[in-house]
This record gives C-alpha cells, structure tokens and sequence, in this order.
C-alpha cells in the first residue's frame, strides 16, 4: 500500500505485529475486573443517572467516530493516486455543507434537552436526606453528622436507600470529594459552601478519592463511603455517639499518657481531655478500616510506620513526628486500639 | 514602531503610507495594543467590583475615598488631554515651540495627577488601608497603581518626544510620532474616567 | 526616511551589518531566521518536556511507583503541561508564522521586524527563567492551571517563577500578536484580498486576536498571583476575604481561548497540506474560514466548562453545558471540510501528507470525547482523569503536533533548501502514530476506570496496571519516533542532499514561487495576485473535464530570480531588541531575589528601548 510506501517489508510486517499485539492486548483487558473506582458501573440512583446520560452520548459518538473516520478511510483508499485518474477540481458544494452543518446541530440540539432536565434534577434537594458536613483538608476528610453528635474522618458511614446530602467547605486549598460509583465530583473551596447528593443501593464499601490537585499527597487523600442496611446504619450511629472509655489498663494506659502530651494538640477523643481539633476525631479510630486519608490499612505495623515518621510515608502530611521510641510508639499503638 | 520599519510595506520609492488597508502601521498596531489594554484594564475592573466590599475590618470605600481630591486630580488628568491635542495641533502645523510647549504642559499636568496619587495612596495607608489589609485594599491598590504606571510611561514617552524635538528630530513630518503618543495618552484618560466612575462614585453597599 | 537622512555620523547606535555567523543570528530582524530561531528553540523545549513526560510515564508504569518523589512529580507534571503549551505548541506555531505569513502574502518582512527579534528573546529568556528555577529551589509544582490558593501557599519557589516567566512569555505573544494583525491587515501584496488568504494565513489572524484579548487577562491574574506571593495582598487569601474562583474564572477566560490558540495554526496547516497533496482546492474554504472565526468568537464563551465541579449553579452549568456543545459545530464543519479535500482527489502519501491525515482522524477523536464533557452530570465523573488527560492530548499532540509534523515535513524544502527523507518519514510518522495510540488511548479507559490526574502514585488493585504499563510503553515509542524526526534532519541534510528546488511538492501558494530557501528580501518582485491559490493558477486552469491543466506560456517557469536585488531596502540587523529583552529578563530575577534591582533591569530595558528609537534606519 502507498501509505507505507518508503518502509521494508520487514517494517511492515513489525508494524503489523505491533497493532495486532495491541489490540489483542486490548480485547482481553476490556473483560477483566473493572475496579474499584470504575464509574461506567453505577451503584446509585444519581450515578447512574449521569451514566444514562454518557450511554447516550457515548453511543452517538460511536456511530459518528466509524461514520466519519469510515468515510475519511475510504476516502484514503478510493482516491489515492492511480495512473490515468485527474484530481477534480471543485470548491465546495453547498447543499453538502449545509446539510453537514445542520446535522451535527441537530444531534447537539438532541443532546442539550437531557443534559439541562439532568442537571436541574440533581440540584434539588431531596426530601429525607440525611445531612453530613464534609470539611477537606490536606490531607484528609472530615464529616460531621449534622443532626447527630458525630464526627468522624476519612471513612463515611450512610444508609441504604436514602438521599445523603453533603455540604462541602474547604479549609487551606480546593479539593473535590468523589465516589465514583455514587457520585460525581464536586469541589470543597475554601471560603465558599458547595453541596451535592448521592444515594446507594447496595450495602458496601465505595472508594473514591481527592480529585482536585491540592499538593504533595494529593494521590494519598483518599476516601471510602461504607454503606449499611438503614438498621446497622442506625447501630453504627449510636456506637459513635458514645464517648471513649476514660481509663485504659496496661501498656494501654502509658500510650494514653503519651498521647495527651503529643497527640492531643491536634486531635480529639471524645470523653478524655483530647479537644484538639487539626487531625481527625479519634474517638472510635479502631472501628475504621484504614487511616491517614484512608491510605493504610489499619493495623498495628502501619501505625507505627506512620506514628514512627508521618511525612516519611505521606509527603507533605502535616502530623509531626514528636521523636517518640519504639516503645513509646507500641504503647500509643495499643492506646490506639482501644478505640472501639 | 519606527519609520524605517514602515519601509517595508513597498520598495522605497513607493509613498512611505501605502499599506493594504491605508492606514498607517503603527497607529494600527497602537490601537491593537490599546485593545488588548482594555482587557487588562477590565479584568482589574472586574476584580475591584468583586473585591470592593471585602473591607476585612479595615477602611472601607466610603469611609476612605476623598471624591473632591479625587475629582480635583481627575479633572487635572483631563485636561492633560486638551493638551495633548494642542501639542498635536501645533507640530502639525509645524509650530516646534508650540509643540514642546504643549508636551510639557501634557506633561505637567500628568505628574500633578501622579503627585495626586502618592497623596492619595499615603493618606489612605496612614489610615489603615494597606495593600495587605484587606480585597478591597489590594485591588484598589493595584487597579489605581497600574492605571498610574500607565501614565508615568505616558509621561516618560512626552519628555522623550520634548527631548527629540530639542535635538531637531522631530519635524513636521514625524508628527505621526506625537499623534502616537496622543492616542496613548487619551486612552490612559479615558481608563481613568471609568476608574473614577466605577471606583469612586459608584456607591458600595454595606 | 528622515531619521536615517539625518543620521550621517557614526554613532554607538551604529547598525551591526554581519548576514553569516553566530552575531547575525543574534541581531537579525529578519522573519525567516527569527522563524527558525523559534522552531530550533521550541523543538528543544519539546525534548525537554518529553524528558519529563517519559520520567512521569516511568514513574506510572506500575503501582506504587519509587522512580519519582512525590516533590519531583509535582514539579515534573506542572513542567511539562507549561512547557508543551508555552514553549512548545505556541512558538512552533509563531515559528511557522514567522517564516511563512510575509511569504504567503507576498510581503517582504513583517511589520516590525525588531518587534518581532523582541518578541522572540523575551519567549527565549522567558523559557531560560522558567527552566532556571530546578537549579534554584524547585520548579513550579503548583500545575500549569495554578489553582489558588493552592499556588499561593506552596512553599518553594516555584510558583514566583510560574508567575513571573509566564508573564515574560505573555510579553512575547502580545507584541507578536500586535505585529501578525498589522502584517496581515497591512502589508498583502496588490490582489491579495481577505478571501484569496491562504488558509493559514487566516489561522494565524484568528490566533492572534485571541492572544492579543486572552494575554491581558492571564496577565492580571499572574499579577495577582505574584503580589499574593510577593508582597502578600490579599487576592487569593481566604482568610481575608479573596475568593478562589477569581483565578479560576481569570485563568480559564484567558486558558479557553488558549486552547483555540494552540489548536488553530495546526489546523492552518492541514488546510494547506491536503490540498497539494490531493491536487485539488480545499473543500469550502469559505466554511474553513468563518469557522476558524467562529471558533475564535465562540472560544470566549466556553470558559466555565473548565469549572463544572466548582459549583457555580445550574443556571451557569446549563449555559456553559450548551455553548461547549455548540463550538463543535464549527470544528464539525472544519473536519468535513478536510475529508470533501479528499473527494475526488489524487492523494499522494508524502510523509507530510501521512501527517495531516493522522491529525483529521485523530482530531475526530479529540472532538467526539471533547463533547462528551459538556453533559455536566457525567462530567461531573470524568474531569480531573485520565480521561480528560487522553482527550485533550488527542487535541493537542494528535491534532497540534501532527500538524506541526506535517508542516515541517511540508515546508522543510522551503525553509532549507533539501527535503527530509521520506523513507526515515513514514518510520516517524508510523511509530509516531502508533506510540500515540498506544500512550493516550488506555488513557481514556484507566480515566473511565477512575484514575484520577496529577497523582504521582496509585495502590495495586485498582484495574489500572495493565493500560499504565501500555501507555509508558507508548511513550517511549514516541521517544523513539522522535529520535527518527532527529536522525532524518541529520542524515537529510548530509548523505545524499535531495536539492528541493522552488517547488518539490508542485504546490499553490506564493512562498512556492521563490527559491528554496528564499532570499532575504523574500520577493525580487512583489506579486500581483489575481486568485486564490495564486502560484496554482499561475501554473494550471481547469479545463472542460473540471481537470487541470498545465499553463504552457510562462506560467511556473520563473527563474529570473532577484534580477534587481541591491535596489531591494531592507530593514538592517539591530541589537537593541536583545538589549531590551535582557533587561526584562534581569527584571524578572529581580522581583524574585532581590526587588531592588528591578530598577536595573528596567533601565537596561529602557536604554534598549532607547537605542531602538535612535539607531539609524540602515547600517550605512
């Protein structure tokens, strides 16, 4: 083919390979698992609302993409450079353009009317919603159950079937709160309150992540949304609301005294003398799944990697590494796991 | 931005102006570059709008703005304008004297203006309104401060002209040089009537 | 000219007069040589923001990443998006405007030839400040979008030289902006009228408005920046009352039409390419045209599509939803118009013909997901991922690189007298295409997938390994691509020099009528112009069978070159541009490290400035 002109047959016999090495690679991927964060499977009302939108359009840009790159293809072909055929020469053709302006128009013009309805819908609040209050912050998340005396980081507890409406504020820089499978992103901007909603369907654990770049661990602020049956959900509810226990035994005990002359400048337990207030509410640390932006697991070795040098292992984390001895660190460590 | 380059619109012996669309080169490329100003200029404007009722618990605009100063020094800014064409006028008549009369005169009248404003900026800073206090006081600052850099250039390109003039290069015929400049200076003019308006005598609520 | 009759002594304003060696490099005013000082430069620039791109793709390729820290990432990612767009795409494109917008319209030079060396120092020292930073506390990590209030509390000083060396660039594209309207506007040949532009030429008229009203904009806000970080005003800061928005609302009225910028003198390009090498007239010129114009006016009103999760409301969600679904009906149009070239040519696959239809097919791309964005809610989904990533480097290297490919592969011949080699060509363009694909395609479906941009790491278990893996693949076999583009500029100008000769391509605008490169004056005589597509009606009609036919009489031959050259006056070399252009450069490091000698900086700018007005029109 003239396209290839000036390459050996050995090129394109490798050029060959290469495509068909690719695309075989990219036939097998498109069957695996999709992930955690893939937003084309939807688990909620308001996901998938937005998803129904990109089926749509997703679907007209297909049927385009092979008409119009068909007809450029076959343009290619047909009208290469063959001994004894002129090029004709013509300017334009106006009924053509016409039309090929017009249609385009019209698709878009198609497009619009749901896009609008869609918008509209999801910005009204719905009725019931259960109200938290997220505050971002580098690096991590804080939400506030607003009728409920509950504070909690990183990891979001809500309900099956009901509307949770979120009020975002930003304290230091814009981030953007996202559950891929639940809802789309909105920012948190300092000096500014934005809102946004989301339902689940499915009890479970959704992850989801900062998505507006916010500085040296933007890729560690991360965040899941743990969904339960309305009745757990309540149990959960009520198991927060109940202070930590004020005295602890053992090694137990001498981490709580480190902690309440380090750690308590910036962080709270609800029940003891810890009011701080910059890190997260600890007050039931050791029921959540991860810490630290939801970045680690929680269990006892990454804590003490993490207590041991915070920044060391999320750069840029703003918790100081107060010089504390292995010792000193297990006993916080314990102290920690207290924390039901 | 000077004759030579205008030779290349043709072969020399060709009318020094012959352009595709007659007009003149620079004049074109002035208007241009005051187009993209009103840009600059608007988005400051924009800014100020935006900013000019976050005091954060310094002065705010009608506790601080002195309108008869301001519309004193406004005036002087405006009739630096009629001179500027009397500077124009009189080099194109070929009147040199008149025409470094006028330029001075343009000139003058513009650092009284800049004179006005270091007042005006000082008095406001010994009240408490620093460009660090508050939105209100940065982008009055800087809207006002760039608007008077604009014309401190202006005023540096008049004694450059005086200064060309003195030493015999600008005759009758280079009067497109003055006639630059003027454009210049009569769009820092109209800059700062809006400035005025919008600034000043638009009232801020709350 | 009267200033030059009244200059007869010699004075320190002397004009230098060297044409060959280094010092006429330095002191040219000449638009071909300044054209090529653009394209050498920037294609450097593009090496080095590769470099980047290929440490950021090292760093992706797998899970939990240890190439890069976190630190070098950041800096590395904002680099690369300022070095692509600022000093790669939009000088390549000056370049092209340099050396071809005065030979298109049958012009000797530009308006204001030492305007435009200004222009060209500002963009150099402009590119060196910004680069100087890594040796002197950090490269801007804050991103090339610089969100407040982000960008005013990072700690190093990245960000002052974000803020202060953008600015110096913005300097360079107004002036270049200024002197591109008035060129065109002014100085066609005789019968060179609006409609009988080349394509390109029009591109390049609708690119410069747009710098010429988006520049301001970005400058105010690099100003504001600037003194947040310098002099602590309050514009950015929350706590005092600034508003976050503000930049991004500035950033994006300005960063939109920056994209129709980048975009447009591409799209130049491929308008003039297909129709040589499908024999034929572009399909529509008139559609071409007031499309690109369109584009340039729609481009305005986009903005907010960049700020759809900021939460400006319904009411500005839907408007802006709308007019970014309307500007594709312009670019819609362009790209029909490209294929109806095509129609009923004969298509030669030139290297640079493989070039400009990689860039329609690939555009297409880029404009199908590019619509995809303006349905809101499920924006909502994919800005900020990789998705958005692919999309817009479907645009941008897809669409302004090919194009930049394929003029450079066009107009090589032209700008040096030998043409590239086209077998070493079509191994360029096929790895080039293929590394593409394979780098930006996956990247459309890891975005889809939730991988979220500007993340220097990502855990295990996410379903992204395998595509990050093909795209830093990719990647590197665009490395290699590019080491081909390299190799064939080498090899082409050594081994086996194919002598191009006026017009290799047998092509249709009037840079084609002169030799190859061309002299300094461009034209012994200026052309008169009675058609579009001038030099191809000079060298054909249509005849009975809509086919074309060789005019026998005259007509292309026309080697009766500069019989009448000495009497040609054109403008003489100058420093004074490189002088003033230091002194901008000395004030920039002031403002940084010592505000003080901002005064020195200024007053080298001003002598310079000086010296422009009062050296003598001529070097005699």
């Amino acid at each position: 083919m003239e396209l290839l002109k000036g390459l050996s047959a050995r090129g394109r016999r490798l050029l060959l390979g290469v495509l068909v090495t690719a695309l075989g690679l990219l036939g097998t991927a498109c069957g695996g698992d999709a992930g955690p964060q893939d937003f084309l499977t939807p688990e909620g009302p308001i996901a998938e609302r937005a998803d129904g939108l990109w089926d749509i359009t997703f679907a007209i840009a297909v049927v385009i993409f092979v008409i119009v790159e068909g007809v450029l293809v076959f343009a290619i072909v047909k009208f290469r450079r063959k001994p004894g055929r002129e090029a004709a020469q013509f300017h334009g053709n106006t009924k053509v353009e016409v039309i090929l302006t017009l249609v385009p128009t019209l698709i878009l013009a198609g497009l619009a009317v749901p896009t609008v309805k869609a918008i509209a819908d999801l910005s009204e609040k719905q009725e019931g919603s259960l109200e938290i209050k997220v505050v971002a912050k580098q690096f991590w998340w804080e939400y506030t159950y607003t009728d409920e005396d509950v504070v909690t980081a990183n990891e979001m507890h809500v309900p099956t079937g009901q509307p949770v409406f979120l009020t975002l504020e930003g304290t230091d820089v814009i981030h953007s709160f996202w559950v891929p499978k639940l809802t789309g992103t909105q920012d948190a901007v300092p000096g500014r309150v934005n809102t946004m909603q989301f339902e689940a369907d499915k009890p479970g654990t959704y992850w989801g992540q900062c998505k507006e770049y916010c500085g040296l661990s933007h890729a560690n602020m991360r965040l899941r949304v743990i969904v339960h049956e309305p009745a757990e959900f309540e149990q959960w509810l009520e198991d927060q609301k109940q202070p930590a226990a004020a005295s602890v035994s053992g090694a137990a005990a001498e981490g709580q005294e480190i902690f309440m002359q380090t750690c308590v400048n910036c962080h709270a337990i609800e029940g003891t003398d810890a009011k701080g207030t910059s890190g997260p509410n600890l007050t039931h640390f050791a029921s959540r799944e991860t810490f630290a932006g939801a970045m680690f697991e929680n269990n006892a070795a990454n804590l003490r990697r993490w207590i041991d040098n915070p920044a060391n292992v999320k750069p840029g984390a703003l918790m100081p590494d107060y010089g504390l001895s292995a010792q000193e660190i297990d006993a916080v460590v314990a102290y920690l796991e207290t924390l039901e | 931005m000077s004759t030579h380059d205008a030779a290349l619109q043709g072969p020399p012996h060709h009318e020094e102006h012959q352009t595709s669309t007659g007009l003149d080169n620079t004049k074109m490329a002035m208007w241009a570059f005051l187009g993209s100003e009103c840009l600059f200029f608007g988005s400051f404007i924009s800014t100020y709008l935006l900013y000019r009722s976050r005091a954060a618990g310094g002065p705010t605009p009608a506790e601080i703005y002195d309108i008869p100063f301001t519309s004193v020094s406004s005036f002087v800014l405006l009739m630096s304008s009629l001179t500027m064409v009397l500077a124009l006028a009189a080099i194109q008549r070929g009147d040199e004297r008149g025409l470094r009369t006028w330029l001075l005169a343009t000139a003058f009248l513009g650092m009284t203006f800049i004179g006005g404003q270091i007042y005006e900026f000082t008095t406001f800073y010994e009240e408490g309104l620093a460009l660090s206090k508050s939105p209100f006081g940065s982008s009055f600052f800087v809207l006002t401060g760039f608007h008077g850099a604009h014309v401190s250039v202006g005023i540096l390109m008049l004694l450059a002209l005086v200064g060309m003039s003195l030493a015999g290069r600008l005759p009758q015929a280079e009067s497109r040089k003055v006639e630059l400049i003027g454009l210049y200076w009569h769009f820092v003019d109209i800059v700062w009537i809006v400035i005025f308006t919008i600034v000043y005598l638009v009232p801020t609520e709350g | 000219m009267a200033t030059a009759a009244l200059q007869p002594r010699r004075s320190i304003f002397a004009r230098p007069t060297a044409t060959t060696g280094w010092y006429s490099w330095v002191t040219t005013v000449d638009h071909k040589k300044i054209g090529i000082m653009y394209g050498v430069t920037a294609f450097v620039f593009f090496l080095l923001g590769g470099l980047e791109a290929l440490a950021i793709r090292a760093q992706l390729a797998t899970p939990n990443g240890e190439i890069l820290s976190a630190e070098a990432y950041n800096q590395f990612f904002t680099m690369h998006g300022i070095t692509m767009i600022f000093l790669v795409i939009m000088p390549m494109g000056v370049a092209f405007f340099n050396y071809l917008v005065p030979l298109m319209i049958g012009a000797r030079d530009v308006a204001f030839p030492r305007l435009n060396a200004l222009s060209y120092w500002i963009f150099l020292f402009g590119g060196i400040f910004i680069y100087s930073s890594f040796f002197l506390g950090g490269a801007p990590d804050g991103g090339w979008f610089g969100y407040a209030p982000l960008s005013r509390t990072l700690e190093t000083r990245g960000m002052d030289f974000y803020a202060v060396g953008l600015q110096l660039l913005g300097v360079a594209s107004l002036a270049g902006a200024i002197n591109f309207i008035v060129t065109i506007l002014n100085m066609r040949a005789p019968g060179m009228t609006f409609m009988r532009m080349p394509v390109f030429v029009w591109m390049t008229l609708v690119v410069s408005f747009l710098l010429l009203f988006a520049m301001p904009v970005i400058a105010v806000a690099l100003f504001q920046l600037m003194f947040d970080r310098l002099f602590d005003t309050t514009f950015f800061n929350v706590a005092a009352g600034g508003d976050p928005l503000l930049w991004q609302h500035l950033f994006w009225l300005f960063g939109h039409p920056e994209v129709y910028i980048l975009i447009l003198p591409a799209m130049g390009i491929v308008s003039e390419v297909l129709p040589t090498f499908s024999r034929k007239p572009l399909f529509g010129y008139a559609a071409v045209v007031f499309a690109g114009a369109a584009i340039g006016f729609m481009g305005w009103g986009v903005w907010a599509h960049h700020m759809f999760a900021a939460g400006l409301g319904p009411v500005a969600n839907s408007a802006f939803a709308l007019s970014t679904m309307f500007i594709a009906v312009p670019t819609g149009v362009k790209i029909f118009n490209w294929i109806g070239t095509l129609w009923g040519g004969s298509l030669r696959f030139t290297t640079s013909m493989l070039f400009s239809l990689g860039f329609v097919a690939m555009f297409i791309i880029g404009g199908l997901s590019g619509v995809t964005h303006a349905i809101v809610p499920h924006d909502a989904q994919q800005t900020d991922t990789y998705y958005v990533v692919a999309h817009f480097h479907y645009v941008l290297f897809g669409g302004a690189l090919f194009g930049i490919m394929s003029g450079l592969y066009y107009w090589w011949p032209k700008f040096f007298g030998h043409r590239l080699s086209e077998k070493i060509g079509k191994w360029n363009f096929w790895l080039w295409f293929l590394g593409f694909n394979l780098t930006f395609g996956p990247m459309h479906i890891v975005g889809l997938q939730g991988m979220p941009r500007r993340i220097y790491t990502y855990p295990d278990g996410m379903g992204w390994n395998l595509w990050n893996m093909m795209e830093t693949v990719g990647a590197f076999i665009i490395a290699v691509a590019t080491l081909f583009f390299l190799f064939n500029v080498v090899v082409s100008r050594r081994k086996g020099r194919e002598e191009a000769g006026d017009d290799p391509w047998d092509a249709r605008t009037l840079e084609w009528m002169i030799p190859s490169p061309p002299p300094e004056y461009n034209f012994a005589e200026i052309p008169v112009v009675s058609h579009r597509d001038d030099f191809w009606h000079k060298k054909y009609f249509v005849g009975p069978g809509k086919t074309a036919e060789p005019v026998f009489a005259g007509g292309a031959d026309h080697d009766e070159h500069g019989t009448d050259e000495h009497h040609i006056h054109m403008p003489s070399p100058s420093y004074f541009p490189l002088i003033a252009a230091f002194g901008m450069l000395i004030t920039a490091y002031a403002v940084i490290f010592a505000l003080p000698a901002v005064a020195i900086g200024l007053l080298v700018t001003t002598l310079g400035f000086f010296g422009w007005v009062f050296e003598p029109g001529t070097a005699e």
